[in-house]
């Protein structure tokens, strides 16, 4: 297939009138891992809806997988939707909630194929469980399944590691990165900033507007960010003395350090070597994380870089 | 995989639908214990034969016949005659205002007839509308009031009489044309019974996804508007099925309901006006937002379908626009079939305007529904 994964551009999304998706563009080359990124009710959930044609939208269009958006029949033939709420059947049981999910996709013999999905997650011992008897994790596992068993050619995922314990989450992406290998593509929404350092390339959203996209460097490097990291004693007199200072935009602590982070280099630097002589703390310059660079996007809203 | 209809997506989605109303323990009992209470509770009313009815008499010439034939009438228990000498118009007010259940008419010329040996003649008047409240009394009034002569003619030493040509009785079932009698209701009720389940049930269907969350799920996935609606409403004939059986049944054994006409013809007309139930209860689902509002929407259609459908008022006793409404619901046309199969023994060609009428109801509802279908979360 020619183009990218999904290629969509100026997608608008309202509510009421209230402008929940502002003119979005997004591409996610195929085999690639993409994070969709932004606090919450900025919008994630109702761009990744319309791309898979759950919303219609009020502007703006595009493909994904090659289909225009309004040919919604065919790309939910070949897409894989994990939906932010658990959304299977809680009144069935594990095996059931495949089995049904495979009989919608045609998947047949639907027995063997809701036995190997059953089998790739682990979830055979637990196949006669209520859905609704699961905990956050499992379930997380059994919407995956379901939404893999089909082999899709694009997977969407909706916040799917939220409220699950670090291994489960880890676990997740490992079968993530398993599954792109053999050519799936994924576009997930996280706001864990260990989730995005694990993607190809990211997308950040804030009040419905892109406002960065790229490899994590390439977002560190054009947030142009400046951080100093400070430690020694006396630390919280340092930050109060470095809050409104010239070129300090952010301080945040980090255990037993500060991150000084400004947008105007010179004038940071500044300001931080007179607190530092003042103080007596120990200041050294320091890589820009991608957080850093999202909180400076999330003040900074539509200045941000594009 | 076919785009518009596949018969394997209709099954996944028939199966799931099934498991979950087997889960389901207190919606499966109710489907079965509805008909159950309902069957018992209209029985034992149908059963209550009312007494001591109120009774006004009409005789300008009160002789020993006409007595006779009051005491013995007001002997059998049915009657009171609380207004026992009153004019013709002072009378039909009476039972228009429902002040009497029965007028009882000695014409003037009674003694003189039944002296003469010519047939004398009785007019009971009843009032219908409630069918199990006239019948029984009418029932016992032809024998009782004979009886009555024929003893009041033997003490006169007339024993000349032939009973048979001695007395004349005429029946006026007021307000009630059709002549509704407790036969009529236990057909009916399986009529009521059925839309009451299969109307509620189906009116969840769509809004219990929707409000699980469960909807998002099912959209993002390959099922059509077609696929849904008859995986959701399919199984509801599985229990309209058990609820025939268990209503016919129960007519039979419990009521000695007669079962005149043809059984087939009977089952058809249950066929169809299932499917027009469950489809009117799905498309009430893809209005409501909520299950409380499909609760309400059910209960809007509840209450004029058991009032203008004939079930219990005479239809064509009612006034011409209430008729007209009763015409735009499925119950009525059902009640025509069902009665008119099982107790009149009555063919197709007979019931074919009502089964036309169900079977429109049937396609409206389905494309009523498939247009307000939302395929999307908008
Ligand atoms: N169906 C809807 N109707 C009205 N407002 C909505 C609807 N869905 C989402 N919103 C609003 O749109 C905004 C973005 O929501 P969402 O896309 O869920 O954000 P996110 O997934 O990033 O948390 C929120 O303010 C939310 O309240
Ligand atoms: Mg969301």
């Amino acid at each position: 297939m020619t183009g990218a994964a999904v290629d969509v551009s100026g997608l608008v999304k309202k509510f009421d009138g209230k402008t929940v998706v502002d003119h979005v563009s997004m591409r996610v080359e195929h085999g690639e891992i993409a994070g969709f990124l932004g606090p919450n009710g900025s919008g994630k959930t109702t761009t990744i809806r319309v791309m898979c044609g759950l919303l219609i939208p009020d502007g703006g269009g595009g493909t994904v997988l090659g289909y225009d958006l309004r040919q919604r029949h065919k790309i939910k033939r070949e897409i894989g939707y994990m939906t932010q709420r658990f959304s299977l059947y809680e009144d069935l049981t594990i095996a059931e909630n495949l089995d049904f999910v495979a009989g919608l996709y045609g998947l047949r013999p639907a027995r063997r194929y809701v036995r190997d999905a059953l089998a790739d997650l682990g979830l055979t011992a637990r196949r006669d469980q209520l859905a609704g008897t699961l905990s956050g994790g499992w379930k997380q596992r059994v919407a995956l399944a379901s939404c893999v068993m089909h082999n899709p050619k694009l997977l969407l995922l909706d916040e799917p590691t939220a409220g699950v314990d670090p291994k489960a989450r880890r676990e997740f992406w490992d079968e993530i990165h398993l599954r792109t290998e053999n050519g799936l593509t994924v576009l997930v929404s996280t706001h864990y900033m260990d989730e995005a350092e694990r993607c190809h390339r990211v997308n950040y959203i804030s009040q419905g507007k892109l406002v960065a996209s790229g490899s994590v460097a390439e977002v560190i490097a054009e947030s142009r960010l400046t951080t100093w990291i400070v430690d020694g004693p006396h630390l919280s007199d340092a930050a109060h003395l470095l809050s409104g200072k010239p070129g300090v935009d952010e301080i945040t602590h980090f255990g037993k350090t500060l991150h000084v982070v400004g947008r105007d280099a010179s004038a940071l630097e500044r300001s931080v070597r007179a607190v530092a002589r003042t103080t007596g703390v120990h200041a050294q310059i320091g890589d820009t994380t991608l957080e850093d660079a999202f909180i400076s996007f999330m003040t900074n809203g539509e200045g941000g870089a594009r | 995989m076919r785009r518009f209809f596949s018969l394997r997506r209709l099954a996944a989605l028939w199966k799931k639908e099934v498991i979950q109303m087997r889960r389901d323990k207190v919606t499966f009992a109710m489907m079965l214990g509805v008909p159950l209470m309902q069957l018992i509770l209209f029985g034992f009313a149908i059963n209550n034969d009312p007494t001591e009815l109120p009774a006004a008499l009409v005789a300008p010439t009160q002789d020993h016949y006409s007595r006779a034939i009051v005491s013995a009438l007001e002997l059998t228990g049915y009657y009171r005659f609380v207004y026992p000498g009153v004019s013709a118009s002072e009378a039909e007010r009476l039972i228009a205002s429902g002040d009497v259940s029965f007028v009882v008419t000695i014409p003037s010329d009674f003694g003189r007839r039944v002296d003469r040996g010519d047939r004398p003649t009785l007019l009971i008047e009843a009032d219908a509308t409630d069918p199990a409240v006239a019948s029984g009394a009418i029932s016992t009034l032809g024998t009782v009031a004979s009886e009555a002569l024929l003893h009041e003619m033997r003490i006169a030493s007339r024993d000349d009489a032939n009973p048979r040509t001695h007395l004349n009785v005429i029946v006026h079932r007021r307000y009630n044309p059709d002549g509704i009698s407790q036969y009529n209701i236990v057909p009916g009720l399986l009529g009521v019974i059925l839309q009451m389940t299969m109307v509620m049930m189906t009116s969840m269907a769509l809004t219990r996804e929707t409000e699980r969350g469960t909807m998002e799920n099912l959209l993002a996935m390959p099922a059509t508007a077609m696929e849904i609606m008859l995986g959701k409403v399919l199984p509801y004939l599985g229990v309209g099925a058990v609820q025939v059986i268990v209503v016919l049944g129960a007519a039979k054994l419990l009521f000695q309901i007669p079962f005149v006409g043809g059984l087939g013809l009977i089952l058809m007309g249950v066929l169809v006006f299932v499917l027009a139930l469950v489809l009117l209860g799905y498309s009430i689902s893809t209005f409501a937002r909520t299950q409380m509002q499909a609760m309400q929407l059910t209960f809007f259609y509840f209450l004029p379908s058991l009032l203008l459908s004939g079930f219990m008022f005479p239809f064509r006793g009612m006034p011409v626009w209430a008729q007209w409404i009763g015409e735009l619901l499925p119950l009525t046309h059902f009640l025509r079939v069902i009665r008119a199969v099982m107790l009149k023994g009555s063919g197709y060609a007979d019931v074919q305007a009502s089964m036309l009428a169900l079977g429109l109801f049937v396609v409206f509802f389905a494309l009523l529904a498939l247009a307000r279908f939302r395929r999307t979360l908008d």
